[in-house]
C-alpha cells in the first residue's frame, strides 16, 4: 500500500500502522529504541538502588513518601495508558474523532500526573530535600525527573501530531506516528510502575 | 527533482553534503570527519611516544601529558575508530544486502551530524581552559577533582556523539531486518552485515549506560549532585561499572566489524567462499553475547572479592573459543585457495598473527589473579593496542583500500598501499611488541615520564622509533590518497576482478538508487554465483520502474548545531551569567528543528524509469 493512498473505512488496512514500507521501519525501529531505554532506565534503578540508603544527614525516603499524592499520580498514569489504548483501538477502526478524543483525555491525565509531581517535587524542596542534599536525593531527582521528562516529552509529542492532523483525519502517512508515541506512552507507563515499585513502595516499606 | 549528473559549484556541493541523507556521502562525510579525527589522536600519540623517547624528558610538562594521554584515547575510540566503523557500514552494508537505501535516511543523517558536532565540542577544550586530563576512562575519583572544564567538555560531547552513535545503530538494525532484498535470507547475509547487525545490538544496549554515566558526572560537576562525592553518600564504584558495562561491549563493537571486513577480503582474495560461514555467524553472535557478560574484567583490583573475579574470568575466558573458531576459519578459507597478495590482503594476512597476540595477552589478562601483577602496567597497554591497532585499525586501512574504488570510483595505487602496510606493519609492531616486557618489568601506564637507570631506557627508545614508522606509513597513505584524486583512473563495477557480493554488480560509485531493480538474491556470494553462470549482471526481481527516494534535508544539521550551542552554555553555566540562558537557546533551537520535522510531511520524490535508464547508459556501462 501507498502513503498518500486516500482510504476509507472499507479500504483502511487491519494493521495501518504496518501498511507502509515506511511504517515498518517506524515500528521496528521505535520497538529497538525502547529497548535502548529501557537500558538507560536500569541503569538509573540499579544506582539509585546502590544509593538510596545514603542520605548524608538529609531526610530519608520514610520521613519524606506520602502515598497519597503518589497513589493519586500512579492511578492517573495507569488509567493514561488505557485512554490511549482506546484511541489506538479507534485509529485502526478509522474513527479519527473518537481516536482524538482519547487521545485527548490522555494528555490531561498525562499532564494531571505531571502537575502531581511538580507539585511533589516542589513539597520535597521546602522540606530541605534538594538535589545536591545527598546521593541519595541526587539518584532520586534524576530517575523520577527522567521518567518525568519523558512525560513531558510525550505530552507534547502527542500534542503535536493531534493539532498537525486536526483537519485531515487518518492516513497511511500519520497513522504509524499515532502509534508509536502511544507505544512510548505505554513505555512511560511501565517504568513508572517500577519507580512506585522500586523508589516509593520500597522506600516507604523496606 | 532529481539531480542526476548536474554538474555544480562549490557552494552547492558543500549544501549538498549538509543536507544529505545518501548513505554513500554520509559514508564519505564518515571517513573524512574520522580520518581528521585519526589524525589528530595520532598526532597525540606521536608527542606521547617524544616525550617517552627518553628517561627524565621535558618535552611536555606532566600537566599537558595527562591532557594528550587523555585525548589520544578519547579520540581514537569515539572520534576515529567508531565513525571510520560506520563509513565502512554506510558504504557497503545498503547495497550488500540489495537495498536501495538504509531504513531512516534522515536519522542517518542525523546520526552523523551529532558525532561531528560531539567531536568538535571536546576538541575545543583544547582552546578553552584546558582538555580532560583523568584518562579515556576519567574514572570518577581523578576526574571531580579536576580543576579545568577538560572533563566537562568530555562529557558533554561524548554526550552529543554517543547519541548520534546510538541512531545510527538502530538504523542499521532496522536496515538489515527490513530492507534486504528478495532472497536475501539471514543465512546469505554477507558476514561484513552480519557483523554490523551484531554490531548495531551492541551499540544499541551498550550507549545508555554510557550516557548515564555522563548524565551523572555531568550532575556532580555541573549541577550540584552527589553521585560520585563519598563525603555525601556517593560512591565512584558507580561510574566504572556504569563505564564498562559500556566499555568492554565498546571494544567488540570496534572488533566486530573488523572481522566482518577481513572475512570479505579473505574470501575474495582466496578467490573461495567464506570457510565455516555458518559456524562464522554463531561465533559472531555468542562474540556479541558474552561480551556483555565480561565488563568486570577491567576492575579485578578494585576489591570486588574472589567470587566475582572468579566468575569473569571465566567469562572472559570463554570468548576466547568463539574467536578462535573465526581465526581457524580464516586460515581454512585461504587453504587451497588461489591467494593474491593485494594491499588489504596484505593487512588481512598480517592480522591472523597480530590479532593472536593480543588474544592470548588477553586470555593472560584474564587470570585474575595474575592480573593484578599487569594491571595499570605497559604491559595492558600493550595488550590493547594490539587487539585495537592489530585488529580495528588493520581492519579499517585494508577495508579503505578494498572498498575505495567503490566509494570513490578510483582504485587506490596498489605499490603505496604496500610501501604504507610495511610501515605500518613494521611500526606497530616495534612500537607496541617491547612495550610487554616494559610493562612485565615494572613500568607504569600514564606517568609522564620514567627515571633513568631502571632498564626502561632502550625499550622506550625501540617504541618511539617505531611510532615514527606508523606514522610514516600515514604519511605514505595520505599521498596515496591525492595522487589517486588527482591521477587515478576510473573504474568498473568489479575492479578487483574477484567481487563475491552485490556491492561489486554496481557501478562505482554507486547510482544514488544503488539499484536500477532491486537484484534477486540467489544463494550465498550472490554475485559470484551469477559470474559462475556466465551472467554479467544481477537477476533482476521487478521491472524497471519509478524509484522513490528520500528529500535531503537541513534539519538534522540544525537539530545537531543546537544541542552543541546547548551544552557550550551549560558548561560555562557557573561562570558566566549568559550560560544559562545560551543553553536554553540551544535547546529551542534543537527542539524547534524536531519540531518542523514532525509537522512537514515529507514524502520524498520519484526518479523516473526514463532518467534511470538513461543514467544506466552513461553510468560506468553497468
Amino acid at each position: 500500500m501507498h502513503v498518500e493512498e486516500k482510504l476509507t473505512a472499507e479500504t483502511f488496512p487491519a494493521e495501518p500502522e504496518k501498511a507502509t514500507l515506511e511504517g515498518k521501519n517506524k515500528f521496528l525501529g521505535f520497538w529497538f529504541f525502547l529497548g535502548g531505554e529501557t537500558v538507560l532506565f536500569a541503569s538509573l534503578f540499579a544506582t539509585f538502588l546502590a544509593l538510596r540508603d545514603s542520605v548524608a544527614g538529609g531526610p530519608s525516603s520514610k520521613e519524606l513518601f506520602q502515598m497519597p499524592i503518589v497513589f493519586l499520580a500512579t492511578m492517573l498514569l495507569l488509567t493514561s495508558s488505557l485512554t490511549s489504548v482506546y484511541a489506538m483501538h479507534h485509529m485502526r477502526n478509522f474513527d479519527f474523532k473518537k481516536m482524538q478524543l482519547w487521545l485527548g483525555i490522555t494528555v490531561l491525565l498525562g499532564a494531571g500526573f505531571l502537575a502531581l509531581e511538580i507539585y511533589e517535587f516542589t513539597e520535597y524542596v521546602h522540606e530541605g530535600f534538594k538535589f545536591s542534599t545527598s546521593a541519595f536525593s541526587s539518584a532520586f531527582y534524576t530517575l523520577v525527573g527522567t521518567h518525568g521528562g519523558h512525560v513531558a516529552f510525550g505530552l507534547l509529542w502527542i500534542l503535536t501530531l493531534m493539532i498537525r492532523n486536526a483537519k485531515r483525519g487518518l492516513n497511511l502517512y500519520n497513522a504509524p506516528k499515532f502509534y508509536v508515541a502511544s507505544l512510548y506512552w505505554h513505555f512511560i507507563d511501565v517504568v513508572w510502575v517500577f519507580i512506585f515499585t522500586v523508589v516509593y513502595l520500597m522506600g516507604m516499606v523496606g | 527533482m532529481s539531480t542526476l549528473a548536474r554538474k555544480k559549484g562549490v557552494g552547492a556541493v558543500i549544501w549538498d553534503y549538509l543536507t544529505t541523507v545518501d548513505h554513500k556521502k554520509i559514508a564519505i562525510l564518515y571517513l573524512i570527519a574520522g580520518g581528521v579525527f585519526f589524525l589528530l589522536g595520532g598526532l597525540e600519540a606521536m608527542i606521547i611516544r617524544i616525550q617517552l623517547a627518553v628517561p627524565n624528558n621535558d618535552f611536555i610538562s606532566a600537566g599537558f601529558y595527562n591532557e594528550v594521554l587523555t585525548m589520544h584515547g578519547t579520540t581514537m575510540i569515539f572520534l576515529a575508530a567508531m565513525p571510520l566503523v560506520f563509513a565502512m557500514m554506510n558504504a557497503v552494508v545498503p547495497i550488500q544486502i540489495g537495498a536501495r537505501d538504509v531504513a531512516f535516511p534522515f536519522l542517518n543523517s542525523l546520526g552523523f551530524w551529532l558525532f561531528f558536532f560531539g567531536g568538535v565540542f571536546l576538541n575545543l577544550s583544547w582552546f578553552l581552559g584546558g582538555a580532560p586530563d583523568a584518562g579515556w576512562t576519567s574514572y570518577a575519583s581523578l576526574s571531580l577533582a579536576s580543576p579545568t572544564h577538560g572533563i566537562d567538555f568530555y562529557v558533554l560531547g561524548l554526550q552529543i556523539s554517543g547519541l548520534g552513535t546510538l541512531i545510527g545503530g538502530i538504523n542499521f538494525l532496522v536496515t538489515i531486518i527490513n530492507m534486504r532484498a528478495p532472497g536475501m535470507t539471514y543465512m546469505r547475509m554477507p558476514m561484513f552485515t552480519w557483523a554490523t547487525f551484531v554490531t548495531s545490538a551492541l551499540i544499541l544496549f551498550a550507549f545508555p549506560p554510557l550516557t548515564v554515566g555522563l548524565i551523572f558526572m555531568m550532575m556532580d560537576r555541573l549541577f550540584g549532585g552527589n553521585f560520585f562525592d563519598p563525603a555525601l553518600g556517593g560512591n565512584t564504584i558507580i561510574w566504572e561499572h556504569l563505564f564498562w558495562i559500556f566499555g568492554h561491549p565498546e571494544v567488540y563493537i570496534l572488533v566486530l566489524p573488523a572481522f566482518g571486513i577481513f572475512s570479505e577480503i579473505f574470501a575474495t582474495f582466496s578467490r573461495k567462499r567464506l570457510f565455516g560461514y555458518s559456524s562464522m555467524v554463531f561465533a559472531t553472535v555468542l562474540i556479541g553475547f558474552l561480551g556483555f557478560m565480561v565488563w568486570a574484567h577491567h576492575m579485578f583490583t578494585v576489591g570486588m572479592g574472589p567470587i566475582a573475579n572468579a566468575i569473569f574470568a571465566v567469562a572472559t575466558m570463554a570468548i576466547a573459543v568463539p574467536t578462535g573458531i573465526k581465526i581457524f576459519n580464516w586460515l581454512f578459507t585461504m587453504w587451497g585457495g588461489s591467494i593474491r597478495f593485494t594491499t588489504p590482503m596484505m593487512y588481512a594476512v598480517a592480522f591472523i598473527p597480530s590479532f593472536v597476540i593480543g588474544g592470548v595477552t588477553g586470555v593472560m589478562n584474564a587470570t585474575a589473579a595474575a592480573d593484578y601483577q599487569y594491571h595499570d602496567s605497559y604491559f595492558v597497554v600493550a595488550h590493547f593496542h594490539y587487539v585495537i591497532v592489530g585488529g580495528v585499525v588493520f581492519a579499517l586501512l585494508a577495508g579503505a583500500h578494498y572498498w575505495w574504488p567503490k566509494m570513490f570510483g578510483k582504485m587506490l595505487d596498489e605499490k603505496l598501499g604496500k610501501v604504507t602496510f610495511w610501515l605500518f606493519f613494521i611500526g606497530f609492531h616495534l612500537t607496541f611488541f617491547i612495550q610487554h616486557f616494559l610493562g612485565l618489568m615494572g613500568m607504569p601506564r600514564r606517568v609522564f615520564t620514567f627515571l633513568p637507570g631502571q632498564g626502561f631506557e632502550t625499550g622506550n627508545m625501540i617504541s618511539t622509533v617505531g611510532a615514527f614508522f606508523m606514522a610514516a606509513g600515514t604519511v605514505v597513505l595520505l599521498a596515496n590518497v591525492v595522487i589517486t584524486t588527482v591521477k587515478g583512473k576510473r573504474v568498473g563495477n568489479d575492479p578487483w576482478e574477484d567481487g563475491r557480493t552485490l556491492e561489486w554488480a554496481v557501478s562505482s560509485p554507486a547510482p544514488e538508487y544503488n539499484f536500477a531493480q532491486t537484484p534477486l538474491v540467489r544463494g550465498l556470494d550472490a554475485y559470484w554465483i551469477e559470474k559462475m553462470e556466465g551472467k554479467k549482471g544481477l537477476t533482476p526481481a521487478e521491472p524497471l520502474g519509478d524509484i522513490h527516494m528520500p528529500n535531503p534535508s537541513i534539519l538534522p544539521f540544525v537539530i545537531s548545531l543546537g544541542l552543541f550551542v546547548s551544552a557550550f552554555g551549560f558548561l560555562f553555566h557557573q561562570d558566566h551569567a549568559w550560560g544559562t540562558p545560551v543553553g536554553v537557546f540551544g535547546l529551542i533551537i534543537t527542539l524547534g528543528a524536531m519540531f518542523f520535522r514532525s509537522i512537514i510531511d515529507d514524502h520524498g520524490f520519484h526518479i523516473h524509469k526514463e532518467e534511470v535508464m538513461e543514467a544506466e547508459k552513461k553510468g560506468a556501462g553497468a
